[in-house]
């Protein structure tokens, strides 16, 4: 499938480090995709329908038509992404084939293998996937995913997991780097991840790829909150297109991203941003999607 | 972009917001990601005519990506729909650009080449541009088919691959 393997796993790592700093956007439609790009989204998500409307429909939920995903990619010149379902190769294959920039390996969509991940190691295309935890992280990179974002809870306008997920990881983290070197073999066993990333987190502090955080955001705060953090940009589903003025709304956490540490600026793109996403309690809500593939 | 610089033994900040211009430079470099979103954060944030006035005043610019986007004097997207092409940002560097020039991210490679007249350079493209014409007094550092990949003009040095990557 890909004879230059190590190098396409590079090339897409590359990818993701131009998106840091910036904010990926779920769209629906070409319409929306302009919105995002005119606001200053670092790449869209292309899909159906964002993860609040895939928890109102429930039933079965797929990857997206590829016709729908073309008329968006035709309508931005920024990255375009899409969802496929955890374990499901073959819409994976689908989404290569009509070359999609990234493809999430997404927990929002339903689970087509309850147990493995697509390895990621035998595409050109790149993958983003969802992790509450270090480990987690780490099996998905080692699987072949050139960038890592949190699990959150998606759809329900409440960042609470989005935070569980990344304090949690940044905090494991920092216990890795404090090993001594022959602690990392029983520090792999207990994350069940690969050692030689492990010795990769204790080395360099951080994860091999770039790490988003995603789930429940919905407003330029929550952003710049996921950014003090540990975030190195963010995804935002539900938040910009369930809320009253997208493009202002869109707008403003783009800015909060790239100046998360300036409060008096912070507090002028909070202003008069009309209703946000009303939400959900992600404790009041029956699908949890972050237990999907652990 | 910063530890390239920090290998060759330079000191960097960033630049994120109008405050941060008034810290002195000896260079400004415009590094990789995408130009829409780089140049409506410099308009958004009111760094943009700041900015272009320096470079017009000639502070050294070394350019990457979607930095090359923003200073060129011309962006030519055939496939691009008018409503989302920008005419041009800084309009700095007498040469005309086509983004995502070499197709989507499976479009993205790597090769050497010789640059600057040095030979075996390692040069990644990411979803990179190209430069489709330059003006007469630009001098071309690599090409790559054929076609300019880095430029050099007065002040200004740009690439559309990455030398921070390699």
């Amino acid at each position: 499938m890909n004879e230059e393997q190590p190098d396409r796993q590079e090339l897409n790592r590359n990818l993701a480090q131009m998106l840091k700093g910036g904010v990926i956007m779920d769209v629906t439609t070409p319409e929306q995709a302009k919105i995002a790009e005119a606001a200053g989204a670092c790449a869209v998500m292309a899909l159906e329908r964002i993860p609040a409307d895939i928890r109102a429909a429930g039933g079965v939920s797929r990857m997206s038509d590829p016709a729908m995903i073309k008329g968006i990619q035709a309508a931005v010149s920024i990255p375009v992404m899409a969802k496929c379902r955890i374990g499901h190769i073959a819409e994976a294959r689908i989404l290569e084939a009509i070359e999609i920039d990234y493809i999430d390996e997404s927990e929002v969509l339903s689970p087509a293998d309850d147990t493995r991940h697509i390895d990621k190691t035998k595409f050109s295309v790149p993958f983003v996937c969802g992790a509450r935890d270090l480990g987690e992280a780490l099996r998905r990179i080692g699987e072949g995913a050139t960038m890592i974002r949190t699990k959150g809870e998606p759809g329900t306008g409440d960042v609470v997991q989005a935070v569980r997920h990344m304090r949690k990881m940044q905090s494991e983290i920092r216990r890795v780097v404090s090993l001594r070197e022959d602690e990392l073999y029983e520090a792999a066993k207990e994350l069940a991840a690969p050692l030689d990333l492990v010795k990769f987190v204790h080395d360099n502090g951080k994860l091999p790829v770039v790490n988003f955080a995603a789930g429940g955001v919905a407003t330029p705060a929550d952003a710049a909150l996921m950014m003090e953090l540990g975030a190195e940009g963010v995804f935002v589903g539900s938040g910009i297109f369930k809320s009253g003025d997208p493009a202002k709304r869109a707008t403003a956490i783009v800015q909060a991203v790239t100046n998360w540490q300036d409060a008096k600026l912070l507090a002028k793109l909070s202003e008069n941003l009309g209703p946000a996403m009303v939400g959900i309690n992600a404790e009041e809500i029956e699908t949890i999607m972050e237990e999907r593939g652990k | 972009m910063a530890a390239y610089w920090h290998a060759q033994g330079a000191e960097t900040f960033e630049i994120r917001q109008l405050a941060d211009l008034e810290r002195g430079m000896d260079l400004l470099a415009l590094p990789g990601g995408e130009s829409t979103v780089q140049g409506k954060l410099l308009k958004d944030l009111g760094m943009f005519m700041p900015l272009k006035e320096r470079i017009d005043g000639g502070l050294p610019v070394f350019a990457v990506c979607a930095g090359l986007i923003l200073l060129a004097e011309k962006i030519d997207d055939p496939g691009s729909r008018t409503d989302t092409r920008p005419e041009q940002w800084f309009g700095a560097l007498p040469v005309t650009v086509r983004r995502n020039a070499y197709g989507r991210q499976l479009g993205s490679f790597r090769t050497v080449g010789m640059f600057d007249g040095k030979p075996n350079v390692p040069m990644t493209f990411i979803r990179a541009p190209a430069i489709t014409e330059v003006a007469p007094q630009v001098e071309v550092l690599s090409t790559f088919d054929g076609a300019p990949t880095a430029v050099r003009w007065r002040n200004v040095t740009a690439f559309t691959w990455h030398p921070e990557l390699n």
